[in-house]
């Protein structure tokens, strides 16, 4: 027994750990640890990326530098060296002897910067309209959220190709290639923003009714300020999850989009253009144009896709 | 001396879905030309039971809610004349403690920035002495300040109370609105934060305007009482008159419905006055007293003609029959 007495004040413990600490120790990093399946995916989604953005360092040649194609090595397969020049590609070659192991690489960063600027674009844009919805209600929140029905009744990818074809009727023909990438980012965020706005106005009907929204009305805050301060950072959550499986969507819509040829320019292929090339010889034996940029946009949807799904479960509280 | 608060007539109706498309949209009247007066430094309790319009003439008098019409003069000030600039520039000298202190914190920031923020706000010093008046209020409040970074799900109900008590304290306000501050803690808790309460009333000079339906915080806390029911004011005085000879039936039964260990049952104990029933709807409120259906003394007359209130020994009355309960 020490003479201390029972009530002496515990030693103030040091408040703040390290935010690594925090992180390791929270529960989110216990279920990503406990969950194989959002380690695999994980690990194949920072692969793919990692890999996309480091192109450069890891591609054998430059599929959009014309210098350092040989028509020669054109329809090489895999593993096999050429006929003509001797020499051996991963994954083979294409019709004008371009590397599809190079190829793919190139063409996911752009499928991917595609992807997260679309998504990045209805995220904000949905976001902003559904704060505004939920918060003011009434008539705003009427005309909001009819417009978000009525943009419902179409097909995504339906709205996707008209503002395709409208931005291709205005843009003068010189400046269509480089044009292509953006009006596709618009196009497939202008079709994704709905979901976004009503998760968004869904929560914020719900948090702007809690006694911290009054408080911050109590001292004079702004509308604008009491939304994007106090409540936008009470609803990220859902917003998130909902991005994620979106990413996934987007490059697959993406993909869709180029497979029909309004998409991404044969100069600037992405995955999905690949794809459309690709199928065009996949009876006459040259299968490996088409499969491997296939395989690839299907590792990346679905690792993506499953990240998503698992962030939702671990994210939603009912199901703790 | 002039009154802090004086609230006249004030009425708030809420808009209720119309009942066809043609039909004219009903109102229900939560709060019917409730008038009553706050002298600085004092606290007034208003008690009631559920539904009785209590909070929302709290958030109509500082515009949390929108008043239909009436007065609410601060200072001499009618804070319902006001646009939303001045409003907001008003609203530093008027603060509120709010009832369920787990929604009351914004749970995504930590309870230093909670504090903070209406310094913040009206930029008010440097951020160091606004850190440091943070740290005075913590301390005033009973917070020690190595809680300041933690966020608010870290903290207990009462010390959430204790935070929403230092925010609502920031401004330096002249009236402070309680909004059943205790009604969501433990019992032992709750005579922390009373005690808390009394003691930043003496120390700051604060005017509270105490909401609660526990009869017993109001007599602890409280210098004056109004009893409402049904969106009105039925009987208001001082506490010592009220609780020692309520005038007005109903004050009578709400008195004698709080359960006491002094007059129990097994000691003979009657209770004088059985009040059964709910109170009727405010949509369609009756033409006279609204407590004539369930009041022992009621007459024709209580079920045609509205009583005022007025004058009886020590308080004051709404009721064509006043006086002392007879057991």
């Amino acid at each position: 027994m020490t003479d201390q007495p029972i009530s002496a004040p515990k030693e103030p413990q040091s408040v703040t750990p390290s935010r690594l600490r925090r992180a390791l120790d929270s529960d989110f990093y216990y279920a990503f640890r406990h969950s194989p399946v959002a380690m695999v995916s994980a690990a194949v989604s920072i692969l793919l990326i990692l890999s996309a953005v480091f192109a450069p360092l890891i591609a054998t040649t430059n599929p959009f530098d014309p210098t350092t194609l040989n028509l020669m090595n054109g329809f090489t397969p895999p593993m096999t060296p050429n006929a003509f020049t001797g020499e051996t590609f991963l994954m083979g070659t294409d019709d004008q002897g371009r590397d599809v192991f190079s190829t793919i690489l190139y063409g996911m960063r752009i499928s991917l910067f595609v992807g997260f600027a679309a998504v990045l674009f209805a995220v904000v844009l949905g976001i902003f309209l559904g704060l505004l919805a939920g918060y003011f209600g009434g008539w705003t929140d009427s005309v909001i959220m009819r417009a978000a029905d009525v943009q419902l009744t179409f097909p995504s990818i339906l709205v996707a190709m008209l503002i395709f074809g409208i931005a291709k009727g205005i843009t003068p023909v010189e400046h269509r290639d480089q044009m292509a990438i953006w009006v596709l980012i618009l196009a497939i965020g202008l079709s994704d923003w709905v979901q976004f706005a009503r998760v968004v106005r869904g929560a914020t009907l719900v948090e702007k009714n809690k006694d911290y929204v009054s408080a911050a009305r109590l001292i004079g805050r702004r509308p604008s300020a009491i939304m994007i301060r106090h409540i936008l950072p009470n609803i990220l959550s859902p917003v998130l999850v909902i991005a994620t499986i979106s990413l996934a969507l987007a490059i697959i819509a993406e993909a869709t989009l180029s497979f029909l040829g309004v998409g991404a320019p044969p100069t600037q292929p992405s995955l999905g253009t690949l794809i459309r090339i690709g199928q065009g010889y996949l009876f006459s034996g040259e299968w490996w144009i088409l499969f491997f940029p296939a395989c690839t946009l299907l590792a990346l949807a679905l690792s993506v896709n499953m990240l998503g799904d698992w962030l939702r479960d671990v994210l939603n509280p009912r199901l703790k | 001396m002039t009154a802090l608060l004086d609230v006249r007539d004030l009425t708030v109706r809420f808009a209720l879905p119309k009942p066809s498309f043609f039909a004219e949209r009903p109102h229900l009247e939560a709060v019917r030309q409730v008038s009553f007066t706050l002298e600085a430094g004092h606290a007034l309790g208003i008690v009631g039971e559920s539904g009785s319009g209590k909070t929302t003439t709290a958030m109509a008098a500082i515009r949390l809610t929108r008043a239909a019409g009436g007065q609410v003069l601060f200072e001499g000030q009618d804070l319902l004349d006001l646009d939303d600039e001045q409003m907001r520039q008003r609203r530093r000298d008027v603060q509120l403690i709010f009832q369920d202190p787990y929604s009351s914190l914004n749970p995504r920031a930590r309870v230093v920035d909670i504090v903070r923020e209406p310094m913040d706000l009206m930029e008010i010093g440097t951020p160091e002495e606004r850190l440091e008046r943070v740290r005075e209020l913590f301390a005033l409040v009973g917070l020690r300040p190595d809680q300041l970074n933690l966020f608010p799900h870290q903290f207990s109900g009462g010390q959430r109370q204790r935070i929403s008590i230092a925010r609502a304290l920031t401004t330096n306000p002249k009236l402070l609105v309680c909004d059943e501050p205790v009604s969501a803690l433990d019992v032992a808790i709750q005579a922390q934060i009373l005690n808390l309460l009394a003691e930043l009333k003496e120390k700051l000079g604060l005017s509270y305007l105490f909401i609660s339906h526990d009869l017993g915080v109001v007599r602890h806390v409280c210098d004056d009482v109004a009893v409402m029911y049904l969106g009105k004011i039925v009987e208001s005085g001082p506490v010592q008159a009220l609780f020692e000879a309520p005038q007005h039936p109903y004050t009578q039964a709400l008195l004698a419905a709080a359960p006491s260990l002094a007059r129990r049952k097994s000691k003979g104990y009657v209770r004088p006055l059985k009040v059964s029933g709910d109170p009727p709807s405010p949509i369609n409120p009756p033409p006279g007293c609204a407590f004539a259906d369930r009041c022992p003394k009621a007459q024709d007359v209580c079920r045609q003609t509205p009583p005022v209130l007025q004058p009886v020994a020590g308080t004051q009355a709404a009721c064509h029959f006043p006086g002392p309960a007879d057991v």
